[in-house]
């Protein structure tokens, strides 16, 4: 081991906090910040730019088309950061075609139609309920993704409002602006040099719901992400379901930087994913200061590789031996000053060596792991007499860490520069980075961030003026946002789950137009029930609002007369049981009851046999009496009977 | 009050007005108090085509956002930074062993930068500017540029085609391995054409090149097609007048298209150029050029050119369409037009009211040639009856000459004789595969979707 270098900063020295461990002061302490982008689909029928049905999944083609996506250049005349990673990974991009669903705009094969009006709409809507500033005219934005996830190589978007406010915890939570955009390409396989979209969600109407980074604690970051999405829920407006909704977090501490960790499908992912991130970011600081204190320089860093082909040839190390006999090079760079620090945690089971390891797999697109091996690593790779050889071939001391690679030549000589490149980074601090949620909770590295200034106005439509008219319209018709339903609710005397469920549910203009006809004097059915009966599943559910609402009336009239009980609303079809007279109902019992199945719980010195023989007798005779008679009434009489 | 024109550039009133009573100038960081509420930014230029109500601001996001004029209450007026649109050049390496390729542009952006700060798209076209923004260009040749026009294609004509084909063959007097004109792909065709019949017996290839997908998007193919013509220009052994455009939509080889052949032939497509009734010449990709056929004029050491740059712009291209009236070719002949190229249907056809009208062209002295508008295959007027009535009028049939084509041609022909003998003459005798001896099968391959076999191919190729 290579602690010949001793460690300064106290946070390197301790294990990392595991999530659950740090209180809402040590993340103040850490200078912990989250925003939010959240992204839902929108209801239409259209894409936003073309004719295409929205909301078709499909797993099928007809067709494919490559491409390639070259960067354009920023007015210093220079490759931005973005632009030249995914240059350098000189990837094919491969687009499977639908008939159904994609058509010459999708592929980037026509101009784009104009804009569809129903999403726009939706989109003004929601940005009102989020209580933004509305724009006067909207002016369609091209933003840059080289990735290829758009075929043009950029999303078309555009502003509808700025500077709303939600509610949370007593505080307001700030919301920079809403944006109306296309979604992207769902990515099928990126291996090698070669990465594959499916195109059914490509161009589908979403909104991008941005945040302030006012949320300082993990829970915070979630409980936001879930009052917007159920903002925009309960308006009605947005598809639901997988893949219809997804956030962008944005994290810093201090001393780091905005890390944007993009396509979580999950709210209940955020919490532990940013508390990694925060570990991340404070462990790679530490590294800087560590680094800073032994004088390392960025500048100092050299980029230089050494062919190492002929030493490791033969080597025991399977797959380095693997990839020689299929012609592969082997290159190795030495990092002079990282003693000790490579395999330091920067998340849970995650090194800082791994932010090598993936720059090496997406910008050299070397990715069958492991891609590289560690001279100072506890796992066993090249035999200790090769690493000697390799490391007298680098010309540095025996305890500098060297990094071995081995892949077709280009891509490892890009492997070397860009050790190189994350190495120097590291003197900076926090890099620049879009990183991916992994299922562990920790996160990858995506790609460098692309910044404010990769926007230009989109020269194929004209910008769209919201004229008063309009925008008043939708403002008339405009619903209310779940905290204000969930304080009329309370207000009713609605109980706190059920407020907070129907006040984001689709049910709520129901409930809102049935509970005056609740009649309180027979007090056959109380509001609480009315609320769980409308968010149940196993209530009948008549396929259009206009027959739910027919149904649902003559149903509370029933009950309200005593024709039926609410219970037969509960497990039935949309033909409902009605009321058995006292009389008839004590009768089928008793009938019941004789014919108890001899199985039942017989222990005599089980202290809860009564109990269980009850509960027993209710489950049996309940068959013939459920939704027809109210189950407290059968529970009073089985109390009696057997006692 | 006197200012600046550029200080509200594109405002006009009553925004105008507005802007100017608050002294919010164009690029001024600004706050705008409004009725939907406040709103920062920096004031950006109005679009000159757009309407004279909103002011753009671009919010620190870099999105631009429109604000209406009559909703702006005041306006807090901040720092001001006039954008510099001035593109950095690198120089482009010049390599003895290279060959020499002059590029000649006339219109449109071959390449271009974004100046993120603003959005503002700026061409590229000196040598130092795209060997900034297509670095692979030096790896082929030595370059030089040459700005000839800066219209749109639509407003390329004869005026522009000769002054076109002079400056190229001047530059190829002056010895070049080849040469590149980027041209806007509307009428590109046109301007092949133009080019084939002015430029005769080239001793190195003309390349025109041009994009579908502008060159600010990075899924353009303005950087790949500028990268094969270029090596076209440089290598080929073909020697004459070409179109290299994408060949699949894919990002896998440019055609190069014989300039008397090509067509565009839709409206938004990167394969849009089509080689019709004929084979391209050849295709072009990484490993250099392909020839699908042998039968082209050979690159030679020399520096002759035949230029033969004149053009009588008093030349109409009539589309027929069923109930065309005679006055449509009245209006030609009183209007002094000496030449009309009818586009006819079928085998070149149109209807017996227009009789009368073509007699009285042809007593005019007006040449009149016969195309057809289903763009493949041959104009032939024995088969009807309806044919050799027209042909009887003095309607001479043009062969398989694509309508634009004889077009160009007619009007080059009437700018060299009037004697209608001679017309006739050099109208039917092709002086580069305009007309053509015969029509290959594989010259006509219109792919229908649909067709099991179709599709299965289509599924199986890139498109």
């Amino acid at each position: 081991m290579d602690h010949a270098l001793p460690l300064s900063d106290p946070w390197l020295l301790r294990p990392l906090p595991a999530f659950g461990q740090l209180s809402a002061t040590d993340y103040t302490d850490l200078g912990f910040m989250v925003g939010l982008e959240v992204h839902q689909q929108l209801l239409t029928s259209r894409k936003l730019f073309c004719r295409c049905p929205a909301g078709r999944y499909q797993t099928d083609h007809q067709a494919e088309v490559l491409r390639h996506m070259r960067p354009t250049l920023s007015e210093m005349g220079e490759y931005d950061g973005t632009a030249l990673m995914e240059f350098k990974t000189r990837k094919n991009i491969i687009y499977l075609l639908n008939n159904e669903t994609v058509c010459t705009y999708d592929m980037d094969d026509a101009p784009p139609f104009e804009i569809d009006d129903v999403a726009l709409d939706h989109s003004i809507a929601i940005g009102m309920l989020l209580g933004c500033n509305i724009v006067g005219e909207v002016h369609i934005t091209r933003k840059q993704y080289l990735d290829g996830s758009i075929p043009t190589g950029f999303q078309r978007t555009a502003i509808i409002g700025t500077d709303g406010d939600i509610p949370y915890g007593g505080k307001n939570i700030h919301i920079r602006q809403i944006s109306l955009e296309e979604d992207s390409c769902r990515e099928v396989s990126d291996q090698g040099h070669e990465r594959v979209y499916r195109t059914d969600r490509l161009g589908t109407p979403l909104i991008e719901t941005v945040t302030d980074p006012d949320m300082k604690t993990p829970e915070e970051a979630r409980d936001v992400g879930q009052i917007i999405r159920h903002l925009a829920r309960a308006s009605g407006l947005v598809r639901t379901g997988s893949g219809a909704g997804r956030q962008d977090v944005n994290v810093s501490v201090t001393g780091g930087t905005r890390i944007e960790i993009k396509g979580v499908s999950s709210l209940r992912a955020i919490p532990r994913l940013v508390h990694n991130e925060a570990l991340r970011q404070r462990t790679l600081v530490g590294i800087r200061k560590e680094l800073a204190r032994r004088g390392v320089t960025s500048a100092a860093i050299s980029d230089e590789g050494f062919d190492v082909t002929a030493i490791v040839r033969g080597t025991d190390c399977k797959f380095i031996a693997k990839a020689v006999d299929k012609g592969a090079a082997v290159m190795a760079i030495p990092l002079p000053g990282f003693q000790g620090l490579l395999q330091l945690q920067t998340q849970p089971r995650t090194s800082f060596l791994k932010e090598f390891s993936d720059r090496i797999r997406v910008i050299a697109c070397i990715d069958d792991l492991p891609n590289l091996a560690l001279s100072t690593q506890e796992v066993p790779t090249l035999s200790s007499g090769e690493w000697d050889r390799v490391i007298k071939a680098c010309s540095v001391e025996p305890d500098v860490p060297v990094i071995v690679v081995w892949g077709r030549r280009n891509d490892v000589e890009t492997a070397i520069r860009e050790t190189a490149i994350r190495a120097r980074e590291a003197c900076e601090g926090v890099p620049m980075e879009t990183r991916q949620a992994l299922d562990d909770g920790t996160n990858g590295f995506e790609r460098i961030l692309p910044g404010a200034d990769r926007m230009y106005p989109d020269t194929d439509l004209p910008p769209i003026p919201l004229l008063d008219e309009r925008v008043d319209g939708i403002r008339a018709s405009l619903g209310t946002r779940p905290w204000e339903r969930y304080a009329s609710l309370k207000e009713l005397g609605v109980n706190h789950d059920l407020a907070e469920r129907l006040s984001r549910h689709r049910a709520w203009d129901l409930f809102l137009l049935l509970y005056p006809k609740l009649d309180a004097e027979t007090g056959h059915l109380g509001l609480n029930t009315l609320a769980s009966m409308l968010l149940d599943r196993s209530c009948p559910r008549p396929a259009s609002m206009a027959a739910a609402r027919g149904w649902w009336e003559k149903t509370l009239d029933r009950i309200n007369s005593g024709e039926i009980i609410p219970e037969a609303v509960w497990n039935s079809d949309e033909e409902l049981l009605t009321r058995l007279e006292d009389e008839e109902a004590r009768s089928i019992f008793d009938e019941a009851l004789n014919y108890l199945p001899p199985d039942g719980p017989d222990d005599p010195d089980d202290p809860d046999g009564q109990q269980k023989r009850e509960h027993f007798a209710m489950q049996h005779v309940m068959k013939d009496l459920r939704g027809r008679v109210a189950g407290r009434k059968v529970r009073a009489w089985i109390s009696e009977v057997l006692s | 009050m006197s200012f600046n024109q550029d200080d509200y550039k594109g405002y006009r009133s009553p925004t105008l007005d507005l802007l100017q009573s608050q002294k919010a100038l164009v690029w001024s960081q600004v706050t705008l108090h409004t009725d939907r509420g406040d709103f920062s930014g920096l004031i950006l230029p109005r679009s000159e085509t757009a309407d004279a109500d909103h002011i753009v601001l671009k919010l620190s996001t870099g999105y631009n956002i429109g604000i209406r004029h009559n909703t702006v209450q005041r306006i807090t007026v901040g720092e001001r930074k006039v954008a510099n649109y001035k593109i950095p050049e690198k120089k482009f390496p010049f390599d003895p062993v290279k060959p020499r390729v002059k590029l000649f542009g006339t219109g449109g952006t071959i390449a271009s930068r974004l100046d993120y700060r603003t959005g503002a798209v700026i061409p590229a076209f000196s040598p130092g500017e795209l060997y900034g923004s297509v670095p692979e260009l030096a790896d082929i040749c030595n370059m030089e540029t040459d700005k000839l026009y800066g219209v749109f294609s639509e407003n390329m004509g004869p005026e522009q085609w000769i002054g076109t084909a002079q400056a190229v063959a001047a530059e190829i007097e002056k010895g070049v391995a080849g040469i590149v004109i980027g041209h806007g792909t509307d009428t590109m065709h046109h301007t092949a054409a133009a080019l084939s019949f002015m430029l005769q017996n080239s001793p190195v290839p003309i390349v025109m090149v041009g994009s579908q997908r502008s060159s600010d998007r990075p899924s353009s193919d303005a950087a790949i097609n500028l990268i094969n013509s270029t090596r076209t220009a440089a290598t080929s052994d073909i020697a004459e007048v070409m179109v290299c455009m994408f060949g699949p939509t894919s990002d896998k080889y440019g055609l190069l298209h014989r300039g008397t052949r090509v067509r565009k032939m839709h409206s938004s497509y990167r394969s849009t150029f089509r080689t019709l009734s004929d084979i391209p010449l050849g295709k072009i990709d990484e490993s250099g050029v392909t020839p699908f056929r042998s039968d082209y004029h050979q690159r030679r050491d020399d520096r002759k050119i035949d230029l033969k740059a004149v053009f009588d712009d008093r030349v109409s291209l009539v589309y027929y369409y069923p109930a065309m009236k005679p006055d449509i070719i009245d209006s030609l002949v009183d209007n002094g037009y000496k030449g009309i190229v009818i586009a006819g249907t079928g085998l070149g056809h149109v209807n017996k009211p227009l009789y009368p009208a073509l007699d009285r062209a042809r007593a005019a002295g007006v040449h009149i040639y016969m195309t057809v508008q289903t763009m493949w295959g041959f104009v032939q007027m024995y088969v009807y009856e309806t044919g050799r009535e027209i042909m009887g009028l003095g309607v001479i049939p043009a062969a398989n000459m694509l309508p634009e084509v004889a077009y160009v041609k007619l009007g080059w022909t009437l700018g060299q004789t009037h004697d209608p003998e001679e017309v006739k003459r050099i109208m039917l005798n092709p002086v580069n595969g305009e007309i053509t001896e015969r029509e290959p099968h594989n010259g006509y391959l219109l792919f229908q979707g649909g067709i099991p076999e179709v599709d299965e191919f289509i599924s199986s190729h890139w498109k």
